[in-house]
């Protein structure tokens, strides 16, 4: 599997200022050949999925270290599939205490990752999700 | 003889991590020993004299301690008035306020941006009323209150003298802080409102009429702390911090401000984190170097304009959710760090602060912690207890070298103003979250818990879990409506107007049109909508 030529956004929702998790998952993906847009902070869930719907993302990663993760990834995804977008695969990523984990892939959020996930383990399950089949294989 | 109990490989846990490291976090490779002949000479000056490396105050903490002030804030007004009343109860000595999201974007409860986040990460503020609910039966006049709070720090100001006003307590009484450091926003604590140049005007407005208003009063604290829980080492912490108080500087002179007068009340703010000794002498090193560089550049005179003059917090991004009594422990050691450096004041995270608002419990270990480390260790006894130590020393000199060729880095960018307009210095501060995440995910800082002696089969234990109120957004949107019913709303149209006129203007010092605002209750929202008409958004510059 590989994530070469694979479009990811990485999208703050909400008020929240603190991007440097967003950036360096960004700078991982990056490296594992991904290609990144990155939304910088602020973004209404509205606007993050018409960047991903117009942008032809093939996954969206959602930075949330605020506490309001149930709200930002539903909304995120409720506009996804407004856009004809509901196969879009979301995966979010910050400070979400364990029995959120849960809840939040019940709204459809499809992996969900903590400051305890290695950068690798973050790669290679987007990878899984969304990689292409390794070449002559 | 060998105890059985502690020879026996603990049930479950992984093997231990390598070799100890011999470099600092910094990255300042130390010798095996720091011999008399490399040690470099210790201050000959005392503490209380220039430079101050060894303090700024002649008798350390004989003369006082520092002041124990616990960060908080959540939910509504009267929630957070409930918490203050129960840490002051319980021996803390200064109030810190944390704000909502909302708040600190200028965003009123009602905003559709606001949705999801209103009391979230702190109390909703959005005008007067809300104000004097959180201070009802604290006595401004007694009690400092630091605010954290930036891109809107100006109105929270001007609301607060407001309040002050209205409870009859002069405003010569009034002792606290707002941070008020628009700069290190824009690199990591990301709630910028305003283009960099008119969010520099706000702050020199707030730091004169401060001057002359509240002259007790911290109108900025210069925080390296964010850049630094983002990840930037000890030394660039301080780097990037003196040379946004810098930045200040030149804004405020250039503004007509007298350095000898403003500088006064410049204050700062940074992170302790766990390397015990970097952190002491990261503490040292900025003493000596603010004072210098004053001296130097500017020409300061006045002694206690030289003295840099700092808070900390222990905790922060060196917490883990893993194994989360480990913390209580960390922000121990911490504590010692803060206080060896010489802090003004200390705020002391909860062990469950990385991923929580902390619980009653939790918050009172933490203010615990200091009271211990205050009346039990002994070590504010006799001030700068490790000067003189051929190590601590050593790495003074060091990290003073370090901090220096930083602050040369981003001179030669033209300034910290520049750089972060150009998003440089959010660039260099995400490298370094980069090279920090890597060296943890391979092993090479160890992180007790979390990449060594993990305990398998575990389950993330979080202890008590806080929940925030659902109801709550609804019942301060409830209050903010009932706000608007009751005021009357031509005086308010009429304050926003002469607002927006003297914001045209750039001569004008905007607090007292502020402070007119929030006496007739208009909202922070409100007050923000109309700067923004006139000075747009700032545009986050992206470089990865």
């Amino acid at each position: 599997m590989s994530l070469k030529g694979k479009r990811i956004l990485i999208a703050k929702p909400g008020l929240d200022g603190h991007d440097v998790g967003a950036k360096v998952i960004a700078m991982a993906l990056r490296d594992a050949g991904a290609e990144i847009i990155y939304t910088g902070l602020r973004k209404a869930p509205e606007a993050i999925a018409r960047v991903a719907v117009e942008e032809d993302m093939d996954a969206v990663g959602l930075s949330i270290l605020t506490g309001s993760h149930k709200e930002l990834a539903s909304d995120t995804i409720r506009c996804l599939a407004d856009l004809g977008a509901d196969d879009m695969p979301v995966f979010v990523g910050g400070t979400i205490p364990a029995q959120d984990v849960q809840d939040l892939k019940q709204a459809g959020v499809r992996d969900v990752f903590t400051a305890a996930v290695t950068m690798d383990e973050v790669v290679a399950a987007i990878d899984r999700a969304i990689g292409n089949p390794e070449s002559g294989q | 003889m060998t105890d059985p109990a502690l020879s026996a490989k603990p049930k479950n846990a992984e093997a231990g991590p390598g070799p100890l490291s011999t470099a600092t976090p910094s990255g300042i490779e130390v010798p095996e020993v720091v011999s008399a002949d490399i040690a470099g000479r210790p201050d000959p000056e005392g503490p209380g004299q220039y430079p101050f490396t060894r303090g700024i105050f002649t008798n350390g903490y004989r003369g006082r301690l520092w002041t124990f002030r616990q960060y908080s804030g959540f939910g509504s007004a009267e929630e957070t008035n409930e918490r203050y009343r129960f840490l002051l109860d319980r021996g803390q000595t200064g109030l810190s306020v944390a704000l909502d999201l909302p708040t600190q974007c200028g965003y009123d409860p009602d905003d559709a941006m606001a949705r999801a986040e209103v009391g979230k990460v702190g109390v909703s503020l959005s005008n007067l009323a809300e104000m004097e609910i959180l201070f009802d039966g604290i006595d401004l006049g007694e009690i400092s209150t630091s605010f954290t709070i930036n891109g809107t720090a100006a109105i929270i100001y001007a609301m607060y003298l407001a309040a002050a006003d209205k409870k009859g307590v002069a405003r010569d009484k009034l002792t606290g802080t707002i941070q008020n450091d628009i700069l290190k926003e824009y690199v990591a604590r990301g709630t910028w409102i305003f283009p960099v140049r008119p969010s520099m005007r706000l702050i020199a407005d707030s730091v004169l009429y401060s001057n002359d208003e509240t002259p007790r009063f911290n109108p900025i604290s210069i925080a390296g702390a964010h850049v630094r829980d983002a990840g930037v080492t000890a030394a660039d912490e301080i780097a990037y911090t003196l040379a946004n108080g810098l930045a200040y500087v030149d804004e405020l002179v250039r503004r007509g401000g007298d350095v000898n007068r403003f500088a006064r009340r410049l204050s700062f703010f940074f992170y302790v984190h766990m390397d015990l000794f970097e952190e002491v002498c990261k503490f040292r090193a900025a003493r000596r170097i603010w004072a210098k560089l004053l001296k130097e550049r500017y020409g300061v005179t006045d002694e206690k304009a030289l003295m840099f003059r700092f808070g900390v917090v222990c905790g922060g991004s060196s917490l883990t959710a893993a194994q989360p009594y480990n913390n209580i422990v960390r922000v121990g050691i911490e504590n010692i760090a803060a206080v060896f450096g010489g802090a003004q004041s200390i705020f002391t995270c909860a062990y469950d602060e990385a991923f929580q608002i902390p619980t009653e419990t939790s918050a009172e270990i933490a203010l615990r912690t200091q009271q211990i480390v205050a009346h039990e260790s002994g070590i504010a006894r006799t001030v700068d207890p490790l000067g003189g130590s051929y190590y601590v020393e050593w790495l003074t000199d060091r990290m003073e070298e370090e901090i220096m060729r930083t602050i040369g880095e981003i001179e030669d960018m033209g300034g910290a103003v520049q750089a972060i307009e150009e998003g440089r210095i959010q660039q260099m501060t995400a490298e370094a979250a980069h090279r920090r995440k890597q060296a943890q995910d391979r092993g090479e800082t160890v992180v007790v818990g979390v990449n060594a002696f993990r305990n398998t089969g575990e389950d993330q234990d979080f202890g008590e879990v806080f929940r925030l109120d659902p109801a709550l957004s609804h019942r301060v949107m409830e209050k903010l409506e009932a706000v608007k019913d009751r005021r009357d709303g031509k005086a308010v149209k009429r304050c926003l107007d002469r607002l927006e006129k003297a914001a045209a203007k750039d001569d004008e010092n905007l607090l007292p049109y502020f402070v007119e605002c929030c006496n007739a209750y208009a909202t922070v929202g409100e007050m923000v909508a109309t700067l923004k008409g006139q000075w747009g958004e700032f545009k986050e510059p992206i470089r990865l």
